[in-house]
């Protein structure tokens, strides 16, 4: 072992002909590179969150003025259905996965996911459940329930055409990509953390990734369970849900929540994890509370499968009930508030630099605080009752979910974006981009509170003038374009960045992390030489204080692994202390051709064409058999 | 909290001047007494805060809940996308209005013929769901005499947006009077314009789908329209209870309220008329 600067100065060779496709088309289409497919990841999902946002437009242009007949109700139902979809299931756990998957392996020091195939295979059917849902459009058939769906309302019976299949079917098969994905960010983390780095010394982006998989794998089953049942009901008449048959539409309502409340967190975990790895670069110190903080992030994963009945208070269930599922609710306030000092803490300890990274760190403070407020009054059963599906709520989960997750996000993109493209974005832009979105989104969100108070309920396609709320909605919709102008200055940001933006270097902000201690954008095997971790921030110095101008990473030398192999470094669970090389697989067709198969066979269940099923089910039988087909050893020990 | 935040930004601007950016200020661990901060101030006290307001919540939840043993004044169910209003008691039905008597708890059952709607009067009370094949209670009580807004709070499809409905509350001998008259089965009428109209009404397709008391028109389908002209609006409170809006209904419901269960009536204008008429005539 030896000590040496993080920097890669001469391209290793050897490992760049390892790592590297071996021809262009498998390069583009079978790649397994994580940071590829992260990248991908993150352009889908973003174009998703701009599909998203112009259906947002379109609703408050609707509602901008009373009486308005710019959309019809069928029209204006479907979009802020497929709003709601996209955001929720298109973008931000997507987007946040995306992240993950380029972060995590650099993060941690590894070469590669644990599974890089199924990655391949995650990014292919979230690309491809997408655009079935999407599809829908073409035919004027988009999903009109409301993204929670509920039943008769979404029975054959009520909503006789296509609009539902597709929306059962796509989350179903986007259900395959999240389930493997979680499985893929949970093996890597356990798996293949660079030597030292203990459980104690994994950043806390990582411990949300992880809290947050763990999650996707106990939440999605409920929901892909209910999208069968209701497949079941639509397709072959089953009643689950038909109370005239036995069935019961609670059954559905206690399903989805069961998936849908916890999913609030799969999308907050990991994007409060990037607040915990942003503060620290631009406070200059560590995060205060790190155990406090794993603990918190922890318990939110555990509580927020103990919630679900407060989304159903006006269902008419008992008060006991009630009154159990309200106290988890108030409980699981608790370590999000301890979080939120911890973070006041290092900014208050700490000395911040305020660029536009820390700026959206502030901005998601202030608007997640204030959806929290807004949050622990839900509890209070007699209140949800009068501001539950009004514009109250509408404005509680956009303060929570834009606050908790996209303020996190656009952070992280200044943070990280010049890692992954190796050139800095404009901080003039990007505070134009701040400050235009800040101001646009509580000018938004704000008056929705009072919107709600003052008994608008959500989703009405139009309302009268004598319930005098068109100067709130008219202020709100101002607010929509406002916010719009902020991402558009955020899209200019990346492509004048991409253009011309001034070069980043490895470690632009100063920071203390791994993935840091490589190029920027990183080369293919992401390590030159595999790093050993002895301090949360391996680059930063034991004891501060002395200017740093170098930000070293103790490597291990010699490599352990192969070189001339893809091969990366397995460790032990708790301490990560070398357990075993691992062979990372080349790259291959057929996580996109099994996705293509699964694509064949969710279009023969929507239109209901055994044939076509059949087709599909002969195709993704074939690919798993030569997927799953012995190559050579894939582990050798470590000797 | 904004405080805090303030202060640690500003606090940037009092650091020295003269260290690079990228200098590091702490690696160490942090003092014990920031922990001890954190925890009191982000877990302690608001656990202390939320204990209290939990409690006022299931003290106010217990206040609220209406035993489903009570005996209705008024069973509601929802449709797509109007109010059937039954009486038991009084043994009659209207829709989308509902009187009350002022100052008195009434107890509503409220059910669903088809989707989940929810019931929702927000200067009374907070909204309870209806659901079909369940049947959920709730106290309605109005303390000042007056007619309050109601609407449909849980998405129903098409027409969600333009399901409303009235509350009236009515002084005691109003009250008793609005039942004595819907209680009353109108008489056959005399005026031939009227008669006229009745005969174009139970000789169309509207028998399929309304109850005219007294006569033969017994659909359940649709509105009970035994006392049509006592209500306030038509189509689900979207429009005001007057001779023109009647007739745009009757002649093409779907220019009003696109996608609502009425289908267009094709009736000549001497016929609509005495169909007016004679709806007018339902008091």
């Amino acid at each position: 072992m030896a000590v040496a600067t993080g920097s890669s100065t001469a391209p290793n060779e050897q490992l760049r002909r390892a790592w590297e496709a071996p021809t262009r088309i498998l390069g583009i289409l079978g790649t397994v590179d994580h940071k590829v497919i992260g990248i991908r990841y993150i352009v889908t999902a973003f174009v998703f969150f701009l599909l998203a946002g112009i259906s947002a437009l379109l609703i408050r242009l609707q509602l901008a003025v009373p009486n308005n007949t710019l959309l019809s109700p069928e029209a204006y139902n479907q979009l802020f259905t497929m709003h709601g979809v996209s955001m929720i299931f298109l973008f931000s756990t997507p987007i946040l996965f995306g992240f993950g998957n380029y972060l995590v392996p650099l993060m941690i020091g590894a070469r590669d996911q644990a599974f890089p195939r199924l990655n391949a295979l995650s990014y292919w059917v979230f690309l491809f459940s997408g655009l079935f849902m999407y599809s829908s459009l073409l035919f004027g058939a988009a999903p009109d329930g409301g993204w929670f769906a509920y039943v008769p309302l979404t029975s054959v019976k009520y909503s006789p055409g296509l609009n539902l299949d597709f929306w059962a079917l796509g989350l179903l098969f986007l259900s395959i990509s999240s389930t493997a994905g979680a499985i893929n960010f949970i093996v890597t983390i356990f798996k293949m953390r660079a030597p030292g780095m203990s459980v104690n010394r994994m950043p806390l982006f990582i411990w949300g990734i992880l809290i947050s998989a763990f999650s996707v794998l106990f939440a999605i089953p409920a929901l892909s369970a209910a999208n069968i049942l209701l497949e079941l009901e639509r397709k072959f008449g089953i009643p689950f849900f038909d109370p005239a048959r036995g069935g019961n539409p609670l059954l559905w309502q206690h399903l989805f929540w069961f998936f849908g409340h916890p999913d609030v967190y799969i999308i907050l975990l990991p994007a409060i994890g990037m607040i915990s790895e942003i503060l620290p670069a631009f406070t200059r110190r560590r995060v205060v509370g790190y155990t406090l903080l794993v603990l918190s992030t922890i318990s939110i994963g555990i509580i927020a499968f103990g919630v679900w009945v407060h989304h159903m208070f006006a269902t008419g269930l008992s008060p006991t009930a009630n009154s159990f599922f309200s106290a988890a609710s108030i409980v699981i306030g608790i370590p999000s508030g301890l979080q939120i000092f911890a973070w006041l803490a290092t900014m208050i300890t700490g000395r911040p630099i305020l660029k536009t990274a820390f700026l959206f760190v502030v901005g998601f403070v202030i608007t997640f605080v204030l959806g929290g407020l807004t949050g622990v009054m839900f509890p209070a059963t007699a209140f949800d009752r009068q501001v539950t599906d009004s514009y109250f709520v509408v404005a509680h989960f956009h303060y929570t979910l834009v606050g908790g997750a996209v303020f996190p996000l656009f952070a992280g993109f200044y943070y990280w974006l010049p890692k992954i493209t190796g050139r800095l974005l404009s901080e003039r832009l990007g505070k134009w981009h701040f400050w235009l979105f800040f101001i646009g989104f509580h000018l938004t969100f704000f008056p929705q509170h009072l919107l709600g108070l003052m008994a608008m309920p959500r989703r009405v396609y139009t309302y009268e003038a004598a319930t005098g709320w068109q100067t709130i909605n008219l202020i709100s919709t101002l607010g929509a374009f406002v916010l719009t102008a902020g991402v558009l200055a955020f899209i200019i940001n990346v492509y004048q960045s991409l253009q011309s933006g001034s070069l980043a270097g490895e470690n632009p902000w100063g920071a203390g992390g791994l993935e840091w201690a490589t190029d920027s954008p990183p080369p293919s095997y992401n390590f030159q030489r595999l790093p050993l971790v002895r301090r949360r921030e391996p680059l930063w110095p034991a004891v501060g204080g002395a200017p740093t101008s170098t930000y070293a990473v103790e490597t291990l030398t010699p490599d352990p692994t192969n070189i001339l192999e893809r091969e990366s470094l397995v460790t032990t669970l708790l301490d990560a202390s070398p357990d075993a090389r691992m062979r990372i697989p080349n790259d291959t067709m057929l996580p996109l051709f099994l996705a293509f198969s699964l694509l064949i066979l969710f279009i023969g269940l929507l239109i209901t064409q055994w044939a076509v099923v059949a087709i599909g089910a002969i195709l993704v039988f074939i690919s798993i058999v030569v997927w799953v087909w012995p190559a050579k050893e894939n582990v050798h020990d470590n000797e | 909290m904004t405080g805090l935040l303030l202060f640690a930004i500003g606090k940037r601007h009092g650091a020295a001047p003269g260290i690079p950016d990228n200098q590091l200020l702490i690696t160490q661990p942090e003092k014990r007494r920031t922990l001890a901060a954190i925890v009191v101030a982000g877990g302690i006290v608001p656990a202390i805060v939320l204990s209290i307001l939990m409690g006022v919540g299931i003290f106010m939840e217990s206040t609220m809940s209406a035993s489903a043993n009570d005996s209705a004044l008024v069973e509601v169910i929802g449709h797509e996308w109007w109010w059937e209003v039954q009486y038991p008691k009084y043994g009659f039905a209207t829709a989308n209005e509902i009187h009350i008597p002022v100052g008195q708890s009434v107890t509503v059952k409220l059910t669903s013929a088809d989707v989940i709607h929810s019931f929702w009067v927000p200067q009374l009370q907070g909204k309870l769901d209806m659901f079909p094949g369940q049947t959920n209670t709730l106290h309605l009580q109005a303390d000042q005499p007056g007619t309050y807004q109601g609407v449909c709070a849980e998405y129903c499809g098409l027409q969600h947006g333009k399901m409303k409905f009235l509350v009236i509350a009515d002084t005691p001998d109003a009250f008793t009077a609005w039942v004595t008259n819907q209680q009353r089965v109108p008489e056959k009428p005399h005026d031939p314009l009227l008669l006229e109209g009745e005969q174009v009404f139970l000789g169309s397709t509207c028998v399929y789908c309304h109850v005219i008391q007294g006569t033969n028109a017994s659909g359940k389908l649709g509105p009970d329209l035994t006392h049509l002209a006592s209500r306030n609006t038509l189509g689900a409170g979207i429009l005001e209870n007057n001779r023109g809006n009647l007739a745009g209904w009757i002649v093409n419901a779907q220019a009003l309220k696109p996608g609502n269960h009425m289908p267009p009536m094709d009736v000549g204008a001497k016929e609509l008329q005495a169909l007016i008429a004679y709806l007018e005539s339902l008091k």
